[in-house]
């Protein structure tokens, strides 16, 4: 490695995550938000996997908008609203829209599905009436490896269709 | 402290002159990238996101000034209607997580062969407000990338805004990748009609190192379109391929060869001429 392999350490972060407030010493300036908030926060449902923005796996949303959490620089977040899919358990739309994940067939290993349901939160709330091909474009950075995508892009329509809890 | 966040252009570029090696940070999305590899090792970062007045769209009797800051799903919001070809950018570019992140002038700045936005700006003859604590330049935009990944920028300076000319027009933007998203241009082309002028112009990017305006082949353009009946034919389409393939510069990578690009550059900007002369929707699939 490089000669200057220490890493500087940035000052105390302080971030908002699912609604609380949190102070993190010690944190190296090149650490993603990502690394932060599996590292640092013990939020593992948040995955890491190609840490070049391409998978989705990282998916959370800060300040409400749909962000791959690799690439936020952690010491840059600590003004923003972060959500992790975490944060989304009690939220009443989430958990329709999980409930139809699930009926549908849209969760195969699942290591895809915390991006995928962060995502789909998002797509949901600003694309209300979308129709499937504009599902599968605002879906489309989240990569999923099982379901070959129509499962997941039904239980997104069934929501939108309204259906979604008759099962 | 290693980590500026200014909120006004005024404490970003003080920022900067207090270090002017430090790394500037704007949507992150290429930079992190980076980063994540531990190919950039961070050790003082001045960051954008803060500085609203980066983000904003001013429409001027002259044209539009696009703030830097602007995120590619900004300007797919802001531009439909004013700059569709700069709006089709941004919706042709990563993810609905990318754009809701990347910007205007990081994507600028980074000099890319890979990069959406520096064909359309090259197609639209902008240029570039760099900014320093010492004062400002403009740029044009041709003389701002110099090579692959450089530009003219110097250490304390950034990229503040782009202004671009009013030019009364369709506008298209098309990219060529290896599949719908998430993909690095194989080619993209950029096609502007100039209807006060009678002249179409034509930009090519990631065919080779930096983007390239075809005037050879935006003279021949110029003469096929029939401007008073806002029409074109068939041989009118073969003369500009053939014109936009012996013109366009082409490199070859892992991802696709020289000759592929500049066959592809040419279907791209006959099929976006021929939208744009016969007011097909932007944006269509072609």
């Amino acid at each position: 490695m490089s000669a200057d392999a220490h890493p500087q350490a940035s000052d105390e972060l302080e971030l908002r995550v699912n609604g609380v407030d949190h102070a993190i010493a010690d944190v190296p300036l090149s650490t993603s938000l990502l690394d932060l908030l599996r590292e640092h926060l013990d939020l593992r449902a948040t995955k890491d996997a190609c840490r070049q923005g391409r998978c989705g796996s990282c998916s959370v949303l800060m300040d409400g908008e749909l962000v791959a959490s690799c690439l936020v620089l952690a010491a840059d977040a600590v003004d923003a609203d972060i959500t992790t899919v975490e944060g989304l358990a009690d939220d009443p739309d989430s958990q329709t829209f999980r409930t139809a994940l699930l009926s549908a067939g849209g969760v195969q290993c699942g290591f895809c599905t915390p991006g995928i349901v962060v995502a789909a939160h998002a797509c949901l709330r600003d694309h209300a009436a979308a129709g499937e091909r504009e599902v599968r474009e605002e879906l489309s950075g989240n990569i999923c490896r099982c379901t070959g995508y129509g499962r997941i892009a039904a239980a997104v329509a069934q929501v939108i269709g309204g259906q979604a809890g008759d099962g | 402290m290693a980590v500026a966040r200014p909120r006004s252009l005024i404490a970003a570029l003080d920022a900067l002159a207090d270090r002017p090696a430090a790394t500037v940070l704007g949507g992150g999305t290429d930079l992190m990238v980076e980063v994540n590899a531990g190919q950039r090792h961070l050790t003082d970062v001045v960051a954008l996101r803060r500085v609203d007045e980066l983000a904003t769209v001013e429409q001027h009797a002259g044209g539009l000034h696009l703030g830097a800051g602007l995120t590619w799903a900004g300007m797919e919001a802001a531009l439909a209607e004013h700059m569709p070809a700069l709006a089709a950018a941004g919706r042709s570019v990563g993810s609905r997580q990318i754009r809701n992140t990347g910007t205007l002038g990081g994507n600028l700045g980074s000099a890319s062969w890979k990069a959406s936005t520096p064909p359309v700006l090259y197609a639209l003859d902008a240029t570039i407000d760099v900014r320093s604590a010492g004062g400002r330049r403009d740029v044009p935009v041709e003389d701002f990338i110099v090579a692959e990944g450089r530009t003219t920028l110097a250490p304390g300076e950034l990229i503040a805004s782009v202004d671009v000319p009013a030019c009364r027009g369709p506008q298209r933007f098309l990219k060529l990748g290896n599949r719908s998203s998430v993909i690095s241009a194989v080619v993209a082309v950029a096609v502007v009609l100039d209807l006060d002028r009678r002249r179409v112009r034509v930009a090519v990017g990631s065919a080779a190192g930096v983007p390239q305006r075809l005037s050879a082949a935006e003279g021949v353009a110029s003469d096929v379109v029939d401007w008073d009946a806002g029409a074109i034919d068939d041989d009118g389409l073969r003369s500009v391929r053939r014109a936009v393939g012996s013109e366009c510069l082409a490199t070859s990578d892992h991802r696709a060869g020289a000759r592929f690009r500049r066959h592809a550059a040419s279907v791209l900007v006959a099929r976006g001429l021929a939208s744009a002369v016969t007011g097909g929707r932007p944006g269509a699939p072609l």
